[in-house]
Parts: structure tokens; sequence; C-alpha cells
């Protein structure tokens, strides 16, 4: 039974990923108006367009070099095997650049940012929430941890600006934003990791502490349910240690629906990421999004969405093919 | 039989009051949001709305007297901006929740109720659609639609925001289909929709209003982001129009606080107000919830 889970799995995968792609397709084409109409537009707002036959002929040479005068299913079914082979067109505002070229630059810095500032907050928050629901916690937690459940009802560029704006403007301690100082040139040593260590601090923490709270609140529900359980007895009546019961019994158990509601959660997170970017001019795909939405880089925002969509569905694959070693019964 | 009904009607209102002030997280929940409701409603009587529109007053004023939040570079009062602003986040939000809801607890119903191929089928949707980030799909509708309304991102965030109520309702469903008196309407003959409505229907309402806050909350989210972006309604002035401007124009690095600042705290009350209401709604629903902090 095993292969049929991740059978379903990778099927699930490919669905979305087709998904995503068939909606790039689709939904500029429901909009009213077309790309060509939108370029000549803009010629005629330069007055670089004279109207007339030169006009039909640009009409017709463009149709011809986007495939725009192919039937509709040949046209789709191009789309799909393009942007499944990651070729997503070229960028308007940096042509003749192509889209995954700018993405492939981008993602590392998003991975990097959302993937460390994730897991941090994950771990701290699922602990945290699991010592919320033990009887014999210390006091201090359960004022401070129920602060972070609030916060985590914040945006977290929201809470982004009040930190630059504090830490950045008033105090001068941090960078303001981007990745690195400018002026410096991306290279593997000491001084550059420390730089870019230094500005990713803001971005990180304003995930960090308005996530930590969902993952406290989660866990705490599950705990409690797990404290009722009689192997926690049975390991109290062996004499086990406290550490032993809380990590090896209590917290390995409750852990498993928090590594599910990771899966779930992981779109809204990166969706909360891109904009965290924007706010912090952190160079990773939010702010790519950012500047294609500002200069009509109609190619350049449907490969970025189609990245994200892609980014958050491997990682949704990955805690899904881990999800059997936590938890053998998934294997019924 | 009315007055029964009424004082029936009179004694649930009276529990629910009690149980308001029972439980201090939906007491102050309602009390942040209650705040924004007459901020909206009350507002235009004490500001001049008009003052929200771009250069009718001058640009960059610290907080006065004559404007209690100081104006932006593009010439709009902040406070006129916020009484504006805030009614239209609500609206937005309250639409696409429930019609999210709405749409989500049918699906979840159906899927629920009927099981087999018809909940497999619903089950897989809507577990594909839970993974994609939605303001992904939100950014090419909103980048193909030249002009987008209030009312129109609320109907394009509804249509994303179904799968957890969905999810929801369909779980509570499965177990109440096995309650004896489902049991016992099937056996005395109650067709399908009968059942669904006037035995399921009622025991999922609780569970459906807590779904609500939810999603309202998630379709605020999600209309805020787009907002900041700079791809929500371009009309009239919003809260997250208001951020995305005050980014555009470095506000920050600026010191021009009074531009930014409000709209953020009018934003985080919203949230904070209605996750209260949500946590407080989840533990009526779930009594286990209620015994730790």
């Amino acid at each position: 039974m095993k292969q049929a889970y991740f059978v379903r799995r990778l099927v699930m995968f490919v669905v979305v990923v087709i998904l995503a792609a068939t909606l790039n397709f689709i939904i500029p084409r429901l909009a009213p108006g077309d790309p060509i109409g939108a370029v000549l537009e803009e010629l005629r707002a330069r007055g670089a367009s004279t109207g007339g036959d030169a006009e039909d002929e640009i009409v017709a040479a463009y149709r011809a070099r986007f495939g725009l005068d192919q039937p509709i299913h040949i046209q789709y079914f191009r789309f799909l095997f393009n942007t499944l082979r990651f070729d997503l067109g070229y960028s308007i505002s940096y042509y003749p650049q192509k889209v995954e070229r700018a993405l492939l630059r981008a993602l590392p810095w998003t991975v990097g940012l959302l993937a460390l500032s994730t897991l941090i907050s994950f771990a701290a928050g699922s602990f945290f929430g699991a010592m919320m629901a033990w009887p014999r916690a210390p006091g201090f937690l359960r004022r401070f941890v129920p602060m972070f459940m609030v916060l985590s009802a914040v945006p977290y560029y929201l809470l982004g600006l009040i930190l630059i704006y504090v830490f950045a403007f008033v105090l001068r301690l941090l960078p303001l934003g981007g990745a690195y100082s400018s002026g410096t040139v991306p290279r593997l040593d000491l001084d550059f990791l420390l730089d870019v260590a230094r500005h990713g601090i803001l971005p990180a923490l304003s995930i960090v502490l308005t996530s930590v709270g969902f993952w406290a609140l989660g866990m705490r529900g599950v705990m409690v349910t797990v404290l009722g359980e009689d192997y926690l007895t049975l390991a109290e009546a062996k004499g086990l240690s406290e550490r032993r019961i809380f990590f090896g019994y209590a917290m390995r158990n409750a852990l498993l629906p928090q590594v599910t509601a990771l899966a779930i959660a992981l779109g809204t997170v990166a969706s909360g990421a891109v904009l965290v970017e924007v706010v912090f001019n952190y160079p990773g795909i939010g702010w790519l999004l950012y500047n294609a939405l500002r200069s009509s880089d109609y190619y350049m925002v449907q490969g970025v969405t189609f990245c994200l969509i892609l980014t958050v569905a491997v990682s949704v694959l990955v805690v899904d093919m881990i999800y059997p070693l936590l938890d053998p019964r998934i294997e019924r | 039989m009315e007055t029964n009904r009424l004082s029936l009607l009179l004694g649930r209102l009276r529990a629910g009051a009690a149980y308001t002030a029972r439980a201090p997280k939906l007491l102050l929940g309602l009390v942040l949001l209650g705040s924004l409701l007459a901020l909206a409603v009350l507002g235009p009587s004490f500001v001049d709305v008009n003052d929200a529109k771009s250069i009718s007053v001058g640009t960059n004023k610290p907080p006065s007297a004559e404007h209690p939040l100081g104006t932006t570079s593009g010439g709009r009062d902040v406070l006129a901006v916020i009484v504006v602003g805030t009614p239209q986040t609500l609206k937005m939000g309250v639409l696409a929740g429930f019609i999210g809801v709405t749409l989500g607890t049918s699906l979840g119903l159906i899927a629920g109720y009927y099981g087999g191929r018809i909940d497999m089928i619903i089950s897989a949707a809507t577990d594909t659609v839970l993974t994609i980030p939605p303001l992904a799909i939100l950014l090419v509708v909103a980048a193909s639609v030249r002009s987008m309304s209030v009312e129109n991102m609320a109907l394009i965030i509804a249509l994303l925001s179904w799968m957890f109520p969905a999810r929801t309702i369909r779980a509570q469903v499965l177990s109440l289909r096995e309650q004896p008196y489902v049991h016992m309407a099937r056996l005395a003959g109650l067709s399908d929709l009968k059942i669904i409505f006037e035995e399921i229907m009622p025991n999922i309402l609780p569970l459906a209003a807590a779904s609500f806050v939810g999603a309202t909350s998630g379709a605020v989210l999600a209309g805020i982001g787009l907002e900041v972006l700079g791809m929500g309604p371009q009309r009239t002035p919003t809260l997250g129009m208001t951020i995305y401007w005050a980014q555009l124009y470095s506000a920050l690095i600026r010191g021009l606080w009074w531009w930014w600042l409000p709209p953020i705290i009018v934003l985080i009350v919203l949230f904070v107000g209605l996750f209260l209401v949500s946590a407080a709604m989840d533990e009526f629903v779930n009594p286990r919830l209620r015994r730790t902090g």
C-alpha cells in the first residue's frame, strides 16, 4: 500500500503543476482585450504607431511571432509544453532576457529566506506549544506564548514595516533592505556571508515572530489530546525521565498533525513571504514580481506566479514524502 | 405561542451574553471589531471624506489639529482615507468570506453525506487547490482585469476561500452521518435533501459560523496583499493601497510615519479582532480547547 500513497501524492503534484500552467493560459484569455491590442495601445500612446496598413502588418507579425494565429488547442499544448520545460518566454522590460533566467537568479534568495524562517518558527512554535499544554511547564511560558498567538494574526509584511522603521530607520542598527550591501559582489567568503546574514535578520524576524504563534496554537491543541493517552500514563508508571516522556512520547506523537499542517500552510507562507520581500527590497521572486507588476511585464508576472505555485507544490511533495517516515501508520 | 418563542429567544440572547462575559477572548475580539465598525459608520459624520481624494489637501503635513493624522505626498488626509478605506476592507472580507463559506459548506455537505466517488473527487479537488497560494492566482487575474472593483475582488477571492470550510464541514458530516437520528430519518423515508437540510445542517451551523470568521480573515489577508502590491481597486482609496503608495514614495525612510502607521494599526486591530473571535468560536465548538490557555 505504500506505493499507492506515493503514487497518489505524485499524481496530485502533477495535477497542481498542470492546473497552474492551465490557469496561466486561460485567465489572461478570458479578460477583455488581447495582449497585442495592449502593445499597440502603448505604441500609440508613445506616438510610435501610425495606424492603417502598417498597424495591420504589425498585428499580423506579432500574431505569428507568438503563435496566436494557431488554433486554440494547439496554442494550449504548445504553452503547456513550453511551461513544463520551464521555457517561460521573454521578459518585456528586460528584453531579450528570458523570464526563467531572472527567476533562477531570484529563487535562491526566496527559498533561503523562506526555508530558514519557516523551519525556525516551526521548531520553536511546536516546542512552545507543547510546553503550553505540559502541566509542569514553567509559568512564564504561559504568559508570553499567548502574545505570539495573537501576533500570528498579523501579516508578516505589516510587522516587517514596523521593524524596519524601529531597527533600521530610528535605531540604525540594521540595514533598511536588500540582501547584501550595495556595491559588494556576491561571492562565497565570510565577509559576504556575514553581510547577507545581517541583511536577513529583519525579514526573517518578521516572518518568525508572526508565525511562531500559529505553530504553537496548533501544537497546543494536539498536545492536549495526546496527554490524555494511556501510553503516557504507562511511560510515567515505568519511571521514565520527564524529558524522555516529553520529547519521545508526547511531542513526537503530537508533531504528526503539525507536519500535515505545514504542508497545507506552505501556500500561505509563500504568499506572505512574497510581500515581505517587497517591503525589504529583498531580491527574491516576490521583489521580481513587484517590479514586473509595476512595469506591466506580463510574462514575468505569469512566470513568477507559476514558479511560486511550483515551489509550494515541490515543498508539499517533499513534506508528504517525509511523512511516512515519521508516521509508519500511513502505510496502511 | 408567540410569547413562548419570544421568551425562548430572549433566554438564548441572555445565555449568549453570559457566555460572552465569561469568554474574555470573544469579548475583546468583539470590542475590537465593533470599534472598527463604529469608525466606519460614525467616521463620515466627523471627518470630511472628500479629503481622502488625492490633491485635496496640502502634502506631507505631520499630524495637527486640522489634520489629526497628517497628510500624504499625494495630498490625501490620512484620517479621511482610514474612514473611507476601513468599510471597503470590511465589506470585501465579509462578502468574500460569506460566499466562500456557503460554497465550502455545500461541497462539504455533499462530499460528507454521499461519500464514495463524489467524496473522492471533491476531497481531491480541495486538497489540490489548498496547496496553491491564493495570491498567485489573484495576481494573474488582477493583472488581466484592467479595472478592479471591491466587489469583483471579493468575488475572485471567494472562489479561493472555500477549501478550509469544505474540509472542516466534510469531516463533521462524516461523523454526523452515522448518528442514530440520521439513521432514523433515513428509515422513516425522508429524502436526502430533507435529511441534509433539516437533520444535519442545524448541527453544523456553529462550525460553519466559525469557518466564516476564518474565511473572512483569510479573504482580507489576500485582498490587502493584492492592494499592497498595487493591484487592488483603483477608484476608492483602500488601506492596502495607502501602504502601497507609502512604500512607493519611501514614506518609511522619509520619516512620514503618520502615512503608513495608521492603516497598519487599523489592519492589525482587524486581524487580531477576527483572530480572537475565531479562537473563541473554536473553543465554543470544540470545548476540549477550553481547558488550557
